[in-house]
């Protein structure tokens, strides 16, 4: 608590307190525009923040952020289509609203729904991650070896229709890991110097959600206009609100802890609430016709899942969704390591952070609320434009890590990969976890076979490792079982999942990529 | 490569059409994990305190990517048929335009061929008008407006904003 005050002092000082602002700003200003996701404006603000000081710089950061999370949701209330999947939900019921005159309402349950997910979600961050780290420390390079090996396989094998995709994805981003001349022989360099270090992951994310996109989105551009809905000043009435914070809180409760297991993601827990308040709702008939509850409920949903996402990565450095990983290049990119350790280390850091969270969230609700005209504007931006300055805008953030036209040809090449990637239905997520973890891997292992002088036996020494294993073990008979049975029965549903009107086969990606 | 069918075949269908290009995607990844494995044959044993070989993950890496070209190719042969993904700006139900994709690789490349030369504040305008152009910009003049305003502003945004002074190329002494 002590902790938490002190981060709030860091945070409130007026140049920091700046920063959030710029930073809520900014990051809703890009995640409005259509066709960029968390991800993608987390990855393209990168250059931004460097150079400022690191504290500030995760303060910026933390406002880009949530400011992304909460620009996505305004784009699919406003345009019926969608750009992540875990706003799937939303854009059925907000969009819906929307067209019968309701717009203002859906954006403000939205808003509050976010606010009051996204408090909540940080309260209990800043409840778990401390003690889960205190847990992890102690634990040794085997159970970090095994955690990281569950992170893979659940990335991989749980989320998206097709396995076999998701393990091309994963076994990609491994080889991209393997690049350079960290184990002091030169492994997939191709005799080239500048790639001796290996191949910069910020390039590759960059790559792979900006110009992959861009490429994509070139090759498919709609040529007929988007309906977009005009909208005046989000409010709602005392019937709204009382509809409303049910599902805020159910919501909440669903999204957080899929948020913080390392396969949950935010589209689970947007349809369990989803299907939750259909069923608890008193106007049933409402639903599929624009019901404030299945706005109000998945996006608090998809915000609480989004603070969840934060206790893995601060408490233990494990990313699990796309947005999560990006943040976590982010703060390497200030020399900060994410882990058990961050928190003795770096305590003004990080109970910055946590307390700027809190800020942002607050700096959301008070500036969206009336601004929402205004970013309702920026879809209006002629599509030329807005991918033309996307390509620039990746351009530079990836010229900006050495200035080398080296790494903008990298930039092509893996952003050609990223089209093929869309083209071919493989997700995203398990190529970017790929090369962030496979490098890890290789050193937790050599670490723990170092410590046992190469008894192999170490690797199943520590309880956790054991029952990381078991995890994995099970989850790869279940996902086989699953296969066999589909194929048994002979539909071609994904998974047997709930069947949701209008849900779409959005790229075997199921996490708020895009 | 072949025209995108995204709705996905109905299960009774008794014909279902194989998606030829996604072949090339499986030798792809079948040509990537073939160099790993003899990338790796390359490389000597490791230090007295490297338990683990630097070959070792490498060989994993290459085998199973081997496999999993092997096992994409044999999907796809069975009529195994992409999701492509869907987003705001996507239209899935007009096939692929792959001369737009073109152009925007091409106007990449020439940034990325000139940009040690002309510097960013130049191939950035470039880069800006191109793409606009090949993504269908109604008005030329006012898409090269823009891309000059960005790429210069962006070129003292990082000099003074950020304190990073960028390589100004062929302006250096005039920017």
């Amino acid at each position: 608590m002590e902790l938490l005050l002190e981060g709030f002092q860091t945070a409130l000082t007026p140049t920091n307190l700046l920063f959030a602002v710029l930073g809520v700003m900014l990051g809703t200003a890009v995640g409005v525009l259509p066709g960029i996701g968390p991800a993608m404006t987390v990855a393209l603000l990168l250059p931004v923040t460097y150079n400022v000081s690191p504290s500030s710089a995760i303060i910026l950061f933390a406002g880009i952020y949530y400011g992304g999370m909460y620009g996505g949701s305004t784009t699919s209330i406003l345009l019926n289509t969608p750009g992540e999947s875990s706003s799937v939900i939303t854009a059925i019921e907000g969009n819906k609203m929307a067209k019968a005159g309701r717009a203002s309402q859906a954006l403000a349950t939205a808003a509050i729904g976010s606010f009051v997910a996204g408090t909540i979600g940080t309260i209990l961050l800043v409840l778990l991650a401390p003690s889960v780290a205190e847990v992890v420390v102690k634990l040794g390079a085997p159970s970090y070896f095994a955690i990281m090996l569950v992170a893979l396989a659940a990335v991989t094998l749980v989320l998206g229709a097709s396995k076999l995709r998701g393990m091309i994805a994963l076994f990609l981003g491994l080889t991209v890991g393997l690049v350079g001349t960290q184990t002091g022989q030169a492994r997939m360099t191709f005799d080239q110097p500048l790639l001796a270090d290996g191949i910069d992951i910020v390039v590759v994310a960059v790559a792979i959600f900006a110009i992959g996109e861009a490429l994509w989105v070139a090759a498919h551009l709609r040529r007929r206009p988007l309906d977009i809905i005009p909208v005046g000043q989000p409010w709602m009435s005392r019937s709204d609100l009382r509809r409303s914070w049910g599902p805020w809180l159910r919501g909440t409760a669903y999204g957080f802890p899929f948020g913080a297991l390392p396969a949950g993601g935010a589209e689970v827990p947007t349809f369990l609430s989803y299907a939750t308040e259909r069923k608890l709702t008193k106007h049933p008939e409402e639903f599929g016709h624009g019901a404030i509850e299945g706005v109000a409920g998945p996006e608090a949903a998809n915000n609480a899942s989004a603070a969840g996402t934060l206790v893995p990565l601060l408490a233990i450095g494990l990313p699990t969704t796309a947005t999560a990983a990006v943040i976590l290049l982010a703060m390497q990119s200030y020399g900060i390591q994410p882990g058990p350790q961050l928190f003795d280390n770096e305590p003004e850091l990080v109970w910055g952070l946590l307390a700027s969270l809190f800020i942002a969230n607050t700096l959301l609700l008070v500036i969206n609320l009336p601004m929402a005209p205004l970013w309702a504007k920026l879809l209006q931006i002629p599509r030329p434009y807005l991918y033309a300055g996307i390509l620039f805008f990746a351009s530079l953030g990836a010229y900006s890590v050495n200035f080398q036209a080296f790494d903008l040809a990298l930039l092509l090449g893996f952003g050609v990969l990223g089209l093929a990637m869309r083209r071919f239905g493989i997700p995203v997520l398990p190529l970017i976890i790929g090369v962030i973890l496979g490098p890890r891997l290789e050193e937790q292992l050599t670490q723990a076979l170092a410590l046992s002088q190469g008894e192999v036996s170490t690797l199943w020494s520590e309880p956790v490792a054991v029952l990381c294993y078991l995890l994995v073990a099970v989850g790869l008979v279940g996902s086989i079982l699953a296969g066999v049975r589909r194929r048994r029965g002979g539909d071609g549903d994904d998974d047997g999942g709930p069947h949701y009107p209008n849900r779409p086969h959005a790229g075997a990606e199921a996490m708020e990529v895009g | 490569m072949t025209d995108l069918d995204t709705r996905p075949t109905e299960a009774g269908t008794p014909r279902r059409a194989v998606d030829v290009a996604q072949y090339g995607l499986a030798a792809f990844v079948g040509l990537v994990g073939a160099y790993v494995l003899y990338d790796a044959s390359g490389l000597e044993d490791g230090f007295a305190d490297q338990p683990v070989q630097p070959y070792a993950l490498p060989y994993v890496v290459g085998a199973v990517l081997v496999a999993l070209g092997i096992a994409l190719a044999v999907a796809t042969a069975r009529g195994d048929r992409p999701e492509a993904e869907e987003g705001e700006d996507v239209d899935l139900t007009e096939p692929a335009d792959w001369k737009t994709v073109g152009g925007l690789a091409g106007v990449m490349v020439v940034n990325i061929a000139l940009i040690d030369w002309l510097g960013w504040a130049i191939t950035g305008a470039l880069l800006f008008t191109g793409c606009a152009y090949f993504l269908g910009a109604r008005s030329i003049l006012r898409a090269a407006a823009i891309g000059v305003v960005l790429s210069i502003g962006t070129f003292y945004g990082f000099y003074s904003g950020l304190g990073i002074p960028m390589p100004a190329g062929i302006l250096d002494g005039i920017l």
